[in-house]
């Protein structure tokens, strides 16, 4: 087995496994929060996870900003609605 | 003006102009909403031509049905509905056999057990930017069960909160948070194959160093793509 896929088999690690995405969100509850955040102080693989977790959100988050409705499908869009003339 | 209305008003409509079916009212509500709607088509449906049919589609039903609005939730969420019920309509047309997103999420999509476990979050932003990650990004969505796709797209692409998710999808605020977990950490793994292999390349490109040289000269190659100097 490869260093980067060690399978995270620790017991503790897969009972927190549901509470890391609101955790990234800022959402998780204090106690819970606190749970977490102890058991990352030793658990190196844990907080990889949380890491790269957030960056995967962050991510997708960043290049979905960029994504815009392309012109010709735009234009489409107003005249089938009979609204060109505020097509901008 | 009733609860509804100033709702809609905090929304930055006028729902009195948009009943009225206003044209220069209605084209500000596309105007709002045409870049978010066709995102969403496009990342459930994959084609072009069937997230085009999408929005179109969303956009006449809800001209005819604004009269009908009846305010419970933001135009946005009712917007949304729209178009995911459209979208989810082609997808059954297509692929008879797809799963309701209403049906309970079974055990082949539940929590990813993470078994990458590489970090990666060191690599330059422009890694991250490039023609090939994005692709990567695109097909890990692709990727993901309907059930788990379709809260990823209303969350974190379109920027949706829980309560208005569970409002567009008809599901409780629980069921959206545990598939959005789901799919996270099903994209992070994903992605944790692709980036930690660029971690690798960019380690191997220097081959006769330590790990503790090899790690600085990573930090130097992030800190010259942020344009700041080694010295610095």
């Amino acid at each position: 087995m490869t260093e980067t896929e060690k399978k995270h088999e620790h017991n503790k690690c897969r009972q927190l496994l549901g509470t890391l995405s609101e955790y990234v969100d800022g959402e998780l509850s204090e106690d819970l929060c606190q749970v977490l955040e102890h058991h990352m102080e030793n658990c190196e693989d844990c907080r990889v996870v949380v890491d790269t977790l957030r960056k995967t959100v962050n991510i997708y988050h960043m290049t979905a900003e960029t994504e815009v409705l392309p012109s010709d499908i735009r234009q489409r869009l107003y005249k089938s609605l009979n609204i060109e003339k505020y097509s901008g | 003006m009733n609860d509804y209305e100033d709702k809609v008003r905090d929304e930055g409509f006028s729902l009195a102009l948009l009943q009225e079916g206003d044209p220069e009212e209605f084209s500000r509500l596309v105007d709002a909403y045409s870049n978010k709607i066709y995102r969403l088509a496009l990342k459930m449906l994959i084609q072009q031509q069937d997230a085009e049919d999408v929005l179109q589609e969303t956009f006449l039903k809800a001209y005819r049905g604004l009269k009908k609005f009846d305010g419970r939730s933001k135009v946005s969420t009712w917007l949304f509905r729209i178009a995911t019920n459209e979208a989810l309509m082609v997808l059954r047309r297509k692929h008879p056999d797809f799963v309701s997103i209403d049906e309970p999420v079974d055990s082949e999509e539940g929590e990813q057990e993470p078994i990458q476990i590489v970090d990666w979050c060191c690599l330059p932003e422009n890694e991250f930017l490039s023609e090939e990650s994005r692709e990567k990004l695109d097909i890990a969505v692709e990727r993901l069960p309907e059930s788990l796709r379709v809260v990823f797209l209303l969350r974190d692409i379109n920027d949706l909160s829980t309560h208005e998710t569970a409002e567009v999808l008809g599901l409780s605020e629980t069921a959206v948070k545990t598939r959005l977990s789901r799919a996270r950490l099903r994209l992070r793994e994903e992605l944790s194959t692709y980036y930690g292999d660029r971690v690798a390349v960019l380690r191997e490109a220097q081959p006769h160093q330590t790990k503790a040289t090899s790690n600085k000269n990573l930090e130097i190659l992030i800190l010259r793509s942020k344009g700041v100097k080694e010295n610095d």
